[in-house]
């Protein structure tokens, strides 16, 4: 059942692919960032994710896809451990992140999720901060106190994000006085400035008009240069624009992995080609 | 069926069915608009009648009734300042003590207490909201007054005691046991409203400082606290409203006398307490006006304090407002 199209990890010269969508020999070839091993999560006794093994390459773009309740946004959670917030969640299995075991006992959660930062589905800036606050935030709360440094990272943080021109006069402002889809720049923004090394994005675009979310794909494939991002999306179609890789979960249950061009063009199981096709979900 | 039997039958439907009646909606607009309208008359009516109460007591005395400290029945002499600063400062020690706990407590109910512990204590904090005002009073002057007599106080007194607030001789009745009684009375409500309202703080806020790698604390101070600030404040200001009107078991403990002094060791009074404790000795119709400006004073003091607060909630609001993200 499980079948998986999955390179083994072997370390190469990094370079710029954000051009060029890669090949299942290209990706057999890539680094890895992420590796979760027999991963199953359990809602109390309900289990939502059902032993999924999936290599996430470095610096691409990997696309989770799949019908609603089939475990995707719980199984993102578990590569920063945010499912630790819901109280009675369990997991099994063990997710690498660069070579590192995320759940051995002497890993503190809160540095996971520096290193993994996550956007959601609903902007969420926090309302009494400013926009400037907003982003310089996680920086703070590390411990970075050099207010040239802030500053430099601030703009750095806005322009990778696609909104420093939008916003370099109203730094001041409250976050929550911006559009919605300027909203969720911001909160990419706030989620680049601590330098994670994976930035996990939960449906970030199912509350924004097509040309918010236009925008935010065409952020995501500059991010990809330098960084790794993993993407649950309801849409297929942005599946296909944004990403280099996808993996489509059903019940569960990884049903297949592979090179988005391949997964869409030519999947290989029948489960597969009946959602991309919309027979079902 | 044909289709022109279906057609029939729905017409017959039809025919069967009334014009939707606008009364209902009439009706209902009265109904609420006067229930509405009665509450505002409610409290207009009792400022009028306190106001009428007091009209002579107002002519004769004018403003220095709110700036003089003779209490004087048999010489018909009035003045409230003492039971104005009595109330004050009760409900200032009350509101210093009970704020920081009562926050604390709802912190720790909404953000950190594992989920079986949360009932039972939620449940005793809303118990002690049911103790009758009376037997907390009781509790006051047999338990509560020895103890602070015998170990706070002079504790207080020793690492203190340079300070004019915690001098001269203590007797056990006093500002700071008044206050203190009230504090215990003003816990439960400003505990439950604030409860309330980091419950309503979106988990979303707090995912967003965990992604970030924010602890826990991190979490309650840039996520939970800071959206919650404006109700929390509200939260606060309801517990300054029952504060300045607690009666029974502050009469009991604080003393009642009507001084002004910067010891919280010596006894004072306040407002409600000399309405309850002298009203049925109040033979002269001077010294019953001057009781009834009492009871306006507290009216007025009570309304102003809750008008203030509205207007700081909104001069608050005007910057970030908690409500614009959901």
């Amino acid at each position: 059942m499980l079948t998986q199209v999955m390179p083994q990890p072997q370390v190469v010269e990094d370079r710029d692919r954000a051009a060029i969508p890669p090949s299942d020999a290209e990706a057999e070839s890539l680094p890895m960032a992420v590796q979760a091993k027999n991963v199953s999560m359990w809602y109390g006794a309900k289990r939502a994710v059902d032993n999924v093994t999936m290599d996430i390459p470095a610096k691409a773009v990997t696309a989770i896809i799949g019908p609603s309740g089939c475990g995707k946004s719980t199984f993102i959670r578990a590569l920063n451990r945010m499912h630790e917030l819901v109280p009675h969640t369990r997991v099994e299995g063990t997710v690498l992140l660069n070579g590192e075991n995320l759940y051995s006992s002497d890993v503190d959660p809160a540095i996971v999720r520096r290193r993994v930062g996550m956007v959601f589905q609903k902007s969420n800036p926090f309302p009494t901060m400013s926009i400037g606050e907003n982003v310089i935030v996680g920086l703070r709360l590390n411990g970075v106190r050099d207010r040239k440094f802030l500053n430099e990272h601030l703009e750095k943080s806005l322009r990778m994000a696609a909104l420093w021109d939008e916003v370099k006069d109203d730094l001041h402002k409250s976050g929550t006085s911006l559009s919605g889809g300027q909203q969720q720049r911001l909160c990419i923004a706030r989620a680049l400035a601590v330098e994670p090394e994976v930035i996990l994005m939960d449906e970030p675009c199912s509350a924004l008009d097509p040309i918010a979310t236009a925008k935010i794909e065409e952020l995501i494939q500059d991010l990809k240069k330098h960084y790794t991002i993993v993407i649950v999306t309801h849409n297929m179609q942005q599946a296909g624009r944004v990403s280099d890789f996808t993996a489509f979960l059903y019940m569960g249950r990884l049903i297949e992995f592979g090179a988005t061009t391949k997964i869409f063009t030519n999947p290989g199981q029948k489960q597969t080609e009946d959602y991309i096709t919309g027979r079902f979900g | 069926m044909t289709k022109a039997q279906l057609l029939l039958r729905e017409r017959s439907v039809r025919e069967r069915m009334t014009p939707p009646s606008r009364f209902g909606d009439e009706a209902f607009k009265w109904l609420t608009l006067t229930m509405a309208l009665a509450v505002v008359l409610l409290i207009v009516l009792i400022g009028w009648q306190l106001a009428r109460g007091s009209s002579l007591a107002i002519q004769k005395f004018g403003f220095s009734f709110l700036i003089t400290s003779t209490w004087d029945p048999v010489a018909e002499q009035f003045g409230a300042l003492p039971f104005i600063y009595g109330t004050a400062v009760s409900s200032l020690i009350a509101l210093l003590i009970a704020v920081p706990l009562s926050i604390a407590t709802a912190v720790y109910l909404t953000e950190l207490a594992p989920l079986w512990i949360r009932q039972p204590i939620i449940s005793l904090v809303e118990m002690l909201a049911a103790i009758p005002s009376v037997i907390l009073g009781l509790w006051g002057i047999f338990v509560m007054i020895p103890w602070l007599r015998d170990y706070p106080f002079p504790f207080l007194k020793r690492i203190l005691g340079w300070t004019p607030i915690f001098t001269g001789p203590i007797y056990g009745p006093s500002m700071l046991a008044g206050g203190i009684i009230i504090a215990v009375m003003i816990v439960p409500i400003i505990t439950s409203v604030s409860r309330e309202i980091l419950r309503s703080v979106p988990d979303l806020q707090r995912e967003a400082a965990y992604a970030l790698g924010a602890t826990r604390w991190e979490v309650t101070r840039i996520a939970v606290l800071s959206y919650a600030g404006k109700g929390l404040f509200g939260a606060v200001i309801l517990g300054l409203g029952r504060a300045l009107g607690e009666t029974m078991a502050v009469t009991m403990v604080i003393g009642n006398t009507p001084q002004i002094a910067a010891s919280l060791f010596k006894p004072g009074y306040t407002l409600a307490s000399v309405i309850a404790n002298e009203f049925t000795e109040a033979t002269t119709d001077m010294y019953l006006q001057a009781l009834f400006e009492i009871g306006l004073v507290l009216f007025g003091v009570t309304i102003l304090v809750n008008l203030i607060a509205q207007l700081l909630l909104k001069t608050i609001a005007r910057g970030a407002s908690p409500r614009a993200v959901q």
